[in-house]
């Protein structure tokens, strides 16, 4: 905190909260503190797939459904295990409406077995 | 782009700079000159970041604007219109809270009259002359209670035992002979107990000022101010004043009583209220170390009650004792106004509180039979009864008294940035006032606000010429019972 100088005791835990790393929202950017500890692979922010690019307020904060966030990045490409639907036996064609996900990625829906 | 609005908080300026104290959180901040102007025109309206920044970007560089917008939303100074704060989550103390204060009634005798008392005058609670209630607690029931206190404080190692009346030396026996079995038990248990107890001091003979001076026993003497104002309410029942008679004891206790500072606890009435005066009277002339200041608590139709103007008055004249305090703290002296410092030290440590006070949650009452209340003043009331030393605490009625008095539910207080410290109010004033421990005191809103706000800008001054004053404030167990009223 530049501009606010906390004063009494409260003020020094806020500050400390909201300095502290801050492992969901990304309107930050990258944390400031030591030791720089990366807690995202890189990449993923950098390519697009759906649940990366904001929420309803223009950060990230929101973004935790699993389904949306790890959908194609996490199962297929990272090592993270994602919980998606079995494509391989029960539901092979779950993607199918989903010809390009920046597009599409509304069109994949919920899988009832 | 969404708008930004102010959130919750009271500003207030200091020594030539702003500050802000925020609501819930009681956190104090001292703003730069660039967090001053993005407040100042967000209080004429709401607008978008962009658009702020834009337009004080003739006294500011836009980054810095946008750096201090970005603090002052994380602080939760401001944020986003129509996006409304998520509500505090209604959080009640956890199960079993441990007992830190037991103030012990171990008499509901008097052998003054004061005409105003609320433990005997027209607004009492219990009938002390004809209820079923002891009139002096046994040494059994004594014991039982230290042992209640030794097993309710969990696993704090100290606890703070006060002894309270009536008037507590009619009962000296039982005060000594529990002060020896406290100690010992302690050792025992391995803990530690702090005694305190409160007086007229009428009956301060000096074999009584050894033995409290010899076991480190806070005092606090109950006492209006000069012989005129004392002897005005504070008499014998065949209406004499007790001026002449307690001020030879006070001069002794206060001479030779020097293991722990000795207070002194004024009522305030309609008909005295020259602070200024009963002050150095006490101070300068008697030697407290300390003197609080309580209005009287009354129903408002008494006499002696304080009205609307009086509390005007009252304030002014605080507000020009704690400008003296401050002249004396920031010159590193001592200055014996309780009623500032004990308000610093909660603006200090960020205090937001849940409940006014301490009573029904860390401090108990017990009565002359062993049963416990609410605190001393609703002692012996079995409307407010929450249990027995014997049996301990009933949890489920202090779930259910402290569900129902959360400041949560205080409607009243919901806009008020005051309620941090306030939390609606002594119950025994509710109570008093509307029957009700439930409600919020509102007759005394604007005082709080204004004393709060005055308090808050010693704060600020101290932390800006002598923040090592407020070190004092940073740890240590304050000697919290020791001004039990």
């Amino acid at each position: 905190m530049k501009h606010l100088k906390s004063v009494n005791r409260k003020a020094g835990r806020i500050v400390q909260h909201v300095e502290g790393e801050d492992v969901v929202a990304l309107q930050q950017g990258p944390p400031q503190q030591t030791p720089p500890a990366p807690h995202i692979p890189l990449g993923c922010t950098m390519v697009f797939s759906p649940g990366w690019e904001a929420d309803s307020k223009g950060g990230t904060a929101g973004l935790c459904t699993p389904v949306e966030r790890d959908l194609f990045d996490c199962h297929e490409g990272c090592f993270w295990p994602a919980q998606v639907p079995d494509q391989l036996n029960h539901a092979p064609n779950w993607t199918a409406k989903c010809a390009s996900a920046q597009k599409d990625w509304r069109k994949i829906d919920l899988v009832f077995p | 782009m969404t708008t930004v609005g102010l959130r919750e908080f009271h500003s207030f300026a200091a020594s030539g700079r702003e500050f802000l104290y925020l609501v819930p959180s009681a956190a104090v901040f001292e703003l730069d000159d660039a967090a001053s102007a993005i407040l100042a025109r967000l209080g004429r309206g709401e607008m978008a970041p962009g658009e702020l920044v834009e337009e004080l970007s003739t006294q500011f560089p836009p980054a810095e604007l946008r750096e201090t917008v970005n603090e002052l939303m994380r602080v939760r100074a401001i944020g986003a219109s129509g996006v409304p704060e998520p509500e505090p989550t209604r959080q009640m103390p956890p199960a079993n809270f441990p007992l830190t204060t037991m103030v012990l009634n171990v008499t509901n005798q008097c052998n003054l009259s004061c005409t105003y008392c609320y433990e005997y005058g027209e607004d009492k609670i219990v009938d002390t002359e004809n209820g079923r209630k002891p009139k002096f607690m046994s040494e059994q029931t004594a014991r039982e209670s230290v042992e209640f206190m030794l097993r309710e404080s969990g696993d704090n190692p100290l606890a703070h035992l006060t002894f309270f009346g009536g008037e507590t030396l009619l009962n000296l026996p039982v005060l000594k002979s529990t002060i020896e079995y406290a100690r010992r038990r302690a050792a025992e248990v391995g803990k530690e107990v702090d005694f305190s107890l409160t007086t007229n001091a009428t009956l301060l003979k000096p074999d009584v000022i050894e033995f409290l001076a010899e076991n480190r026993v806070g005092v606090t003497i109950s006492i209006d101010g000069p012989k005129e104002v004392q002897d005005q309410f504070r008499v014998f029942s065949n209406g004499t004043g007790s001026y002449d008679i307690v001020m030879p004891k006070i001069r002794e206790l206060l001479r030779r009583h020097r293991t722990r500072p000795v207070g002194a606890r004024v009522t305030l009435t309609t008909n005295h209220l020259d602070i200024h005066r009963i002050f150095r009277h006490l101070t300068e002339e008697v030697g407290f170390w300390e003197v609080g200041f309580a209005p009287v608590t009354t129903s408002p139709n008494r006499d002696y009650a304080i009205a609307e103007s009086g509390f005007d008055s009252m304030l002014r004249q605080f507000q020009s004792l704690a400008a003296d305090f401050l002249d004396a703290a920031l010159a590193g002296r001592h200055h014996g106004f309780s009623n500032v410092k004990d308000t610093l030290e909660e603006i200090h440590k960020g205090v937001s509180k849940p409940f006014p006070c301490g009573a029904g949650l860390g401090l108990l009452g017990v009565s002359t039979d062993g049963d416990v209340a609410l605190c001393h003043r609703f002692a012996g009331s079995d409307e407010h009864k929450m249990g027995t030393v014997r049996t301990g605490i009933d949890r489920l009625v202090q779930i259910g008294f402290l569900e129902k008095h959360h400041i949560a539910d205080k409607t009243d207080c919901s806009r008020c940035w005051a309620r941090p410290l306030c939390a609606g109010g002594c119950y025994h004033e509710a109570h008093t006032r509307y029957g009700d421990t439930s409600r919020p005191n509102l007759h005394y809103c604007e005082w709080i606000r204004a004393w709060t706000d005055t308090c808050l800008r010693i704060y600020g001054e101290l932390s800006a010429r002598n923040p090592g004053f407020l070190e004092q404030f940073d740890d240590g167990e304050k000697y919290e019972a020791s001004q039990v009223s």
